[in-house]
């Protein structure tokens, strides 16, 4: 039964509460009804649709809104305008204290006059730091308020940085302004202009900066975009168009070419090609008819469907994905760790910086010692960016995990992300990870003796088909597979005699049938001589050679394989030429894991693996020193995926189970396993480089600011220069993190 | 001079022990008070307010978050031990879905780390 989640509006006592569940109730359809009043939300399990119920609060006298739980995009939508009103807000505040420090400044390098020696000069600058303190108010009022907020809690910020820094020189120039006989004369200069000046700076750089991390969410966007607003859906044998949020389990939708599957669901009556593209990666379109599962988001690209609806809402695969990206991408790595320790200390250890620094200046500082010691507390305290730091790891994060999701890989965790760029050695499953893990016929050789008597590939097939149709073995239904895909059907079989481990037996048109494995042709002295070659030849093709023989004479090998993925011997080149070591785990007997291990170019291998016994040797690889990834289907390797360092699922399509690891990787092929790990290296890559920035300019811009420069070189940094340094250390970090979004992985 | 020498010291002491040695009041949320076992923390200014709570050990808990904080910083909250880490849409309530805690301190702060808060779990 779907459940809604409605948000109230104007439910201000608790006795609403009862009320809204008892509007609700009467509602036809309406199984339970549940209000948080906390959250001013109602939770209905129903069978009604939404609207009935919003009605229905509106008739108790209240206002409703499907939750935001399946409006993703309108989220979105409320989180843009909300940016660009702020962004508005920041340019004004910019442009508004540029027009006051961009003159005076001005006017400082052409006059180099900006200090009081005159009553008149007196009157001047004071009209000047009136106009100063109203742009620190409006302009820079929220780095005020920011900073006394902070101080009160016993933290302290960026803001406080900045509120001190313009906040000293401003002060320091009304001193100047009404006591210049306090000062000595060669200090009555005034900073008026790089308060005015530091406050525009900062704003643009914040500004810019959000503009820059509006770019970092583009893949959540694109996500996000790709779920369609209505659906038709069939209701009392009528087609009718109806908005996303109102279609129900078991509901049946119609799709059409060109056109995006609105939910889950399996399709119940045609035949069409879907382009998954955007939720697994796979390029090609996937083939679709009765029975098969679609995804909601994903493209009909031939045929007009119908398909009955399985899940809705927020339960959707595309709604999982989102949900999961977006927690991914605000988590951190724990390469971010020493940065995070570094910025909880940050602040106020610039502040003892700068009073150390005005307090050498003015033992030992050059005269005026007391003007030289303003200006490079205020350029300490303006140069000195924690923001540069605190932004380096999670905005390459939200970059890199939404990159990995466009390619059908989802991290769950930036400590997932971190670890998959350190893996060195990983552990593949054969089954279902290097191969299909569906066994296929793949040879019908026929004795010279039974063709020549007629027998084709399509008569033993044939036979071999009557003889296995009972029987749900893997390798039975690979034949039964073939023999349906090639129309023939099976006969019937009389005197059915199955022997465990070795075949059946069986009577068919009055012939005595064996079809099975070596030993019980040898058990039944049938001479295999003729074929001794060819099964060994099978053998080391990774195939498994079954015989059949008719009234104890051979007749035919009929040999099974579990194919190898198309593109399994490319991707594992690509992990081996990273330097990674690959071992290959499986439950299959030696002679067959060699096989498939040769022809993907494995050199270490374990087979006769017991499912159980997979999490031992991830353990025993890992005692040897490694960083292991385990690469499984995500069902039968679980306790493997868990104990491995990094565990991969790897899925078929939309129906991957996402929740059972560290990464899922929603295509089948090996090839996003060796996108995931080149994605991971690339953003680690990225954030050590935004890490290494944001220290060295810290390091190095905090001494210089505090004039280690000017004994040798005679060097000062201007507060205006370390304001525009800071302002734009921040984007370049953001900027930086935003060159991910070109990341390709190797063409494949 | 000495004077000067002096107050930068007494400044910088001041510094130490604002920032760093002086320990802040903390909320003491009783759950039993609580509608519906939830407790609102206003991410305003640059920081959370209250920015220290201390809850019941043991015992599940939502606390909600109202972010009044236009600025990018204040968009996501984290609490690393729990992996917590969710979007604050702005001017809404997000609840946060605390799990029964062993005793012990939790930090929650921005995605930047520059907004820092605390829970206290006993």
């Amino acid at each position: 039964m779907p459940v809604y989640e409605l948000l109230i509006d104007g439910a201000s006592c608790g006795s609403c509460v009862k009320k809204i569940e008892t509007a609700i109730q009467q509602v036809e359809g309406v199984e339970k009804a549940e209000m948080n009043f906390a959250q001013r939300t109602v939770s209905v399990s129903t069978t009604s649709n939404s609207d009935a119920l919003i009605l229905a609060v509106e008739k108790a006298g209240y206002n409703a809104t499907l939750s935001q739980a399946e409006n993703e995009e309108q989220a979105l939508s409320e989180k843009e305008a909300a940016d660009w009103v702020y962004y508005k807000k920041l340019m004004q505040d910019m442009i508004l204290a540029l027009s006051l420090g961009v003159p005076l400044m001005l006017y400082g390098l052409i006059t180099g006059e900006m200090s009081v020696n005159s009553s008149q000069e007196q009157i001047v600058w004071f009209v000047v730091g009136v106009l100063t303190l109203l742009v620190m108010v409006f302009s820079g009022r929220h780095f005020y308020v920011g900073a006394w907020q902070s101080f009160k809690n016993h933290s302290a910020n960026m803001d406080t940085l900045i509120a001190l820094g313009t906040g000293t020189a401003w002060l320091y120039s009304m001193v100047v302004v009404f006591a210049p006989e306090a000062i000595p004369e060669m200090a009555r200069h005034v900073y008026f202009e790089a308060t005015a000046m530091i406050i525009g700076l900062i704003n643009l750089g914040l500004a810019m900066e959000l503009k820059a991390r509006g770019r970092t969410s583009d893949a959540i966007k694109r996500l996000i975009g790709l779920q369609p607003k209505t659906a038709r859906v069939v209701r009392d044998g009528q087609e009718i168009d109806i908005d996303i949020d109102q279609v129900v389990l078991n509901d049946i939708v119609r799709v059409r070419p060109g056109e995006k599957i609105s939910v889950d669901g399996i399709v119940t009556e045609g035949h069409t090609a879907i382009d998954e593209s955007m939720l697994t990666g796979e390029p090609m379109p996937v083939e679709k008819t009765e029975g098969a599962n679609v995804a909601a988001g994903t493209i009909n690209k031939t045929g007009s469907i119908l398909f009955k609806a399985t899940r809705v809402g927020k339960n959707t695969s595309l709604a999982h994905i989102i949900r999961m990206v977006k927690q991914a991408q605000n988590s951190k790595p724990p390469i971010g760790r020493l940065a995070d320790v570094i910025s909880a200390y940050f602040v106020p250890v610039i502040m003892i910086i700068a009073v150390v620094s005005a307090m050498v200046w003015l033992n030992f500082g050059p005269h005026p010692a007391i003007a030289y010691a303003l200006v490079t507390a205020t350029t300490v305290l303006i140069i000195a960016c924690p923001c540069a730091l605190g932004l380096a790891t999670p905005m390459s994060v939200m970059v890199g995990i939404g990159k990995s999701a466009e390619a059908g890989v989802l991290i769950r965790n930036g400590e997932a992300l971190q670890t998959a760029s350190q893996i060195t050695a990983m552990v593949l499953d054969k089954t279902g990870t290097i191969t299909l893990g569906a066994p296929k016929l793949t040879d019908i050789l026929v004795t010279d003796i039974m063709a020549a008597k007629g027998f084709t590939e399509a008569t033993i097939l044939q036979l071999a088909a009557t003889l296995e149709s009972g029987s749900e073995h893997p390798l039975a239904m690979a034949i039964m597979e073939t023999a349906n895909e090639k129309g023939i059907e099976a006969g019937t079989a009389h005197s059915f005699k199955a022997i465990a481990g070795h075949g059946v037996q069986a009577e068919v048109d009055g012939k005595t049938l064996l079809f099975g494995n070596e030993k019980l042709m040898r058990s039944n002295k049938i001479d295999l001589d003729d074929f001794v070659e060819q099964a060994q030849q099978l053998a080391a093709e990774a195939k498994t050679p079954m015989y059949l023989s008719i009234d104890n004479q051979l007749a035919a090998i009929i040999a099974v394989a579990d194919p190898i993925k198309d593109d399994s011997i490319a991707a594992i080149k690509r992990l081996q030429d990273n330097g990674m070591r690959v071992i290959m785990l499986t439950g299959d007997n030696r002679a067959t894991a060699k096989a498939v291990a040769d022809k993907v170019g494995i050199t270490e291998f374990f087979a006769e693996v017991l499912p159980e016994e997979k999490s031992a040797k991830v353990q025993e690889l890992q005692a040897q020193g490694e960083i292991v990834g385990m690469t499984g289907d995500g069902i039968n390797d679980a306790p493997a995926l868990a104990i491995a360092n990094v565990g991969f699922a790897i899925g078929t399509g939309t129906d991957v189970a996402i929740e059972s690891s560290d990464i899922t990787l929603m295509r089948g092929s090996l090839h996003g396993l060796a996108d995931a790990i080149a994605i991971s290296k690339a953003t680690l890559r990225n954030i050590k480089q935004n890490l290494f920035g944001a220290f060295i300019y810290n390091a190095a811009g905090v001494p210089i600011a505090a004039g280690v420069l000017f004994p040798v070189f005679g060097l000062l940094l201007n507060p205006v220069i370390a304001g525009a340094a800071m302002a734009f250390s921040s984007v370049t970090v953001v900027t930086n993190a935003n060159r991910l979004r070109f990341f390709k992985a190797e063409e494949h | 001079m000495l004077m000067i020498n002096l107050a930068g010291l007494l400044l910088i002491a001041l510094i130490i022990w604002w920032f760093w040695l002086y320990k802040p009041e903390v909320v003491v949320i009783d759950t039993s008070k609580v509608d519906n076992n939830e407790f609102v923390i206003t991410v305003e200014n640059g920081t959370y307010s209250p920015s220290r709570i201390k809850i019941a050990a043991n015992k599940p808990m939502s606390i909600q978050f109202m972010r009044k904080d236009p600025s990018p910083c204040a968009e996501a909250v984290l609490i690393p031990a729990l992996q917590i880490s969710e979007s604050l849409p702005l001017n809404k309530l997000k609840t946060i879905q605390l799990p029964a805690m062993d005793a012990g301190e939790y930090d929650f702060h921005c995605q930047m780390n520059m907004i820092q808060g605390k829970i206290t779990v006993s």
